[in-house]
């Protein structure tokens, strides 16, 4: 009985076991050696090249801006992201008549997906039927450009996203929120705690699990960026808007090696490994 | 502050917001059929850029087929492999149980583009690239992490001692599942087979990458290449009517399953 509940509990698991060896395990063996060899999209495995892949990532003049604009894009989307999932999260917690309208309100573009978003923003900002241009010319200000500087294609990608992804995070923020016992405020209040003093010494602290998850989640999302810019600015003006993700396409389909868009994934994951169990050491560290 | 200011500027601030996040989903209702200049839709209000849709490429309709094929059999796929594997780990001990979920987990920890490039190449070797079957078989693989986790906790919460009741009636454990396990984690199969719905309905990059035929593209793809159309000049019409056509259907299942949508987010919040 035991033992054919033991195989009962293999067999179960099996397709499981063979769908993750298959499509997860023999990738992640098969892109290290990608990464060491001469492959060329269209050719093939043409051999080990240790370590030219990898040496010719320093050399690649689109690498360091492309890490340095992911690295900026992520700190800006991060910070506003999490401030405004916050306030949101505030708004909707409070109990008073409409919250309930509030909350789908901001979570609405949540449902939409990432490159339904983007193209809706990408006829947002155009000058040919874009809002905000005859809104802007209303109040006397000449047309923007939303994409046409590097600055302002940065910008116009926050504001997609942050519209897109504000009410995802403001979930996860509310439930925290809902967590923390009334008592708790009930006896800062008692202590003389004015609002902010609460909100200060009491809520932050205890939101501090459901603020690392958001933090977590906006940090990986905002440093994995692709489909964003490559249909929003297309990586534009100038290449000033290329991410890291980016680079790995446009090395595999764009310049057909798929040897060198290996390497770079490799150095990427690498990176993302080290910074998630930073941040699960930093976060365990707090509690 | 006084209550009646805090009140007032409460609701200023949180209507002000409303607009804001509501103004772009409105605004692209509205632009896919208003009348503008460069789109099919000239003169007065219709549905023009829907028509121009219909006849782009290969056609609005396959597209859509396309799109609801790769997400119905995504949806599938991770609900079989999550049903077996979230029962396996819930209900039995075995070898390998606790190496075997770490690693289902882990899927988490590495980069989509890290595996596409490989993936790209392995299914070339299995005769799968270019085809939505095996589109659907990589969307799965990413839907699998939180699909076993759901699953998995969703049978832990079923009380043993309906299976065991069964099982001294001389049930299976596979009839034990079909008969009574389904019924009691239904709530969990709704979350797991809605977000595996939306995830593939929504994909952009796995698609781009893994399927190139024109008449093999998903909605997302299709509607991306429509800018490039008719000489270098895009047709802004005709893509907020694909933004719409996209949208429509999450909205839908937002209205209709809205408390499940909660239920996977409070399950990511237990996780972190």
């Amino acid at each position: 009985m035991r033992h054919s509940r033991k195989l009962a509990g293999a067999l179960y698991a099996a397709p499981v076991a063979v769908f993750v060896l298959v499509f997860f395990v023999a990738p992640l063996l098969l892109v290290g050696r990608m990464s060491a060899s001469d492959w060329p999209l269209l050719a093939g495995d043409l051999g080990l090249n240790l370590p030219d892949n990898y040496a010719g990532i320093a050399d690649n003049p689109l690498f360091w801006p492309a890490v340095g604009f992911t690295l900026k894009y992520t700190g800006i989307v991060v910070v506003i992201l999490i401030g405004l999932s916050l306030l949101l999260a505030l708004i909707v917690a409070d109990r008073r008549k409409g919250t309930g309208f509030f909350r789908t309100a901001y979570f609405l573009p949540t449902t939409l997906g990432l490159a339904s978003a983007s193209l809706l923003f990408f006829g947002f900002y155009s000058p040919a039927i874009g809002p905000l241009d005859p809104l802007l010319e209303f109040l006397g200000i000449g047309p923007v450009s939303w994409l046409g500087t590097p600055t302002a294609a940065l910008w116009s990608t926050v504001v997609l996203i942050v519209w897109k992804f504000a009410g995802f995070f403001m979930i996860i923020l509310l439930v925290g929120l809902q967590g923390i016992p009334p008592d708790v405020y009930e006896a800062a209040r008692l202590d003389g705690a004015n609002r902010w003093q609460s909100f200060r010494h009491v809520t932050i602290p205890l939101l501090r699990p459901a603020l690392g998850l958001v933090l977590i989640l906006s940090v990986t999302g905002s440093l994995l960026a692709f489909d964003q810019f490559f249909i929003l600015t297309k990586g534009g003006p100038d290449n000033s808007t290329v991410t890291v993700v980016q680079l790995i396409y446009r090395e595999a389909f764009q310049r057909f090696d798929l040897g060198a868009a290996a390497a770079i994934s490799v150095v990427v994951l690498a990176a993302l490994l080290v910074l998630n169990i930073g941040q699960f050491r930093a976060l365990r560290k707090d509690h | 502050m006084s209550q009646k200011l805090w009140t007032t500027s409460y609701y200023a601030l949180a209507g002000g917001l409303t607009v804001l996040f509501l103004f772009p989903l409105i605004w692209t209702g509205y632009a896919s059929v208003a009348p503008a200049g460069a789109t099919n839709q000239q003169d007065g209000f219709g549905f023009g850029n829907y028509a121009s849709l219909l006849d782009y490429d290969a056609g609005l309709g396959r597209y859509l087929w396309n799109s609801t094929y790769v997400s119905v059999l995504t949806v599938a796929f991770t609900l079989a492999l999550s049903i077996a594997g979230g029962y396996a780990f819930a209900r039995f001990s075995f070898r390998g149980k606790d190496t075997l979920f770490l690693l289902t987990l882990a899927i988490l920890m590495v980069p989509y583009s890290t595996l596409l490039i490989p993936l790209y190449s392995m299914l070339g070797d299995l005769g799968l690239r270019n085809t939505l079957t095996g589109l659907a078989l990589v969307l799965t693989l990413y839907q699998l992490p939180f699909a076993v986790f759901m699953m998995r906790i969703s049978f832990e919460a079923v009380p043993k001692e309906i299976e065991e009741s069964a099982m001294c009636d001389g049930a299976g454990t596979f009839g034990v599942l079909t008969r009574i396990m389904l019924f009691a984690v239904w709530p969990g199969l709704i979350t797991v087979g809605l977000f595996s719905f939306l995830a593939a309905w929504n994909d952009f990059i796995a698609p781009l990458i893994l399927v190139s035929e024109a008449d093999k593209a998903v909605l997302p793809v299709a509607i991306a290449n429509l800018r490039q159309q008719s000489m270098g000049a895009v047709d802004f019409g005709a893509t907020q009517a694909g933004v719409v056509v996209m949208a429509l259907p999450c909205l839908v299942l937002f209205a209709l399953l809205q408390r499940h949508y909660v239920r996977g987010f409070m399950s990511g919040a237990v996780k972190g």
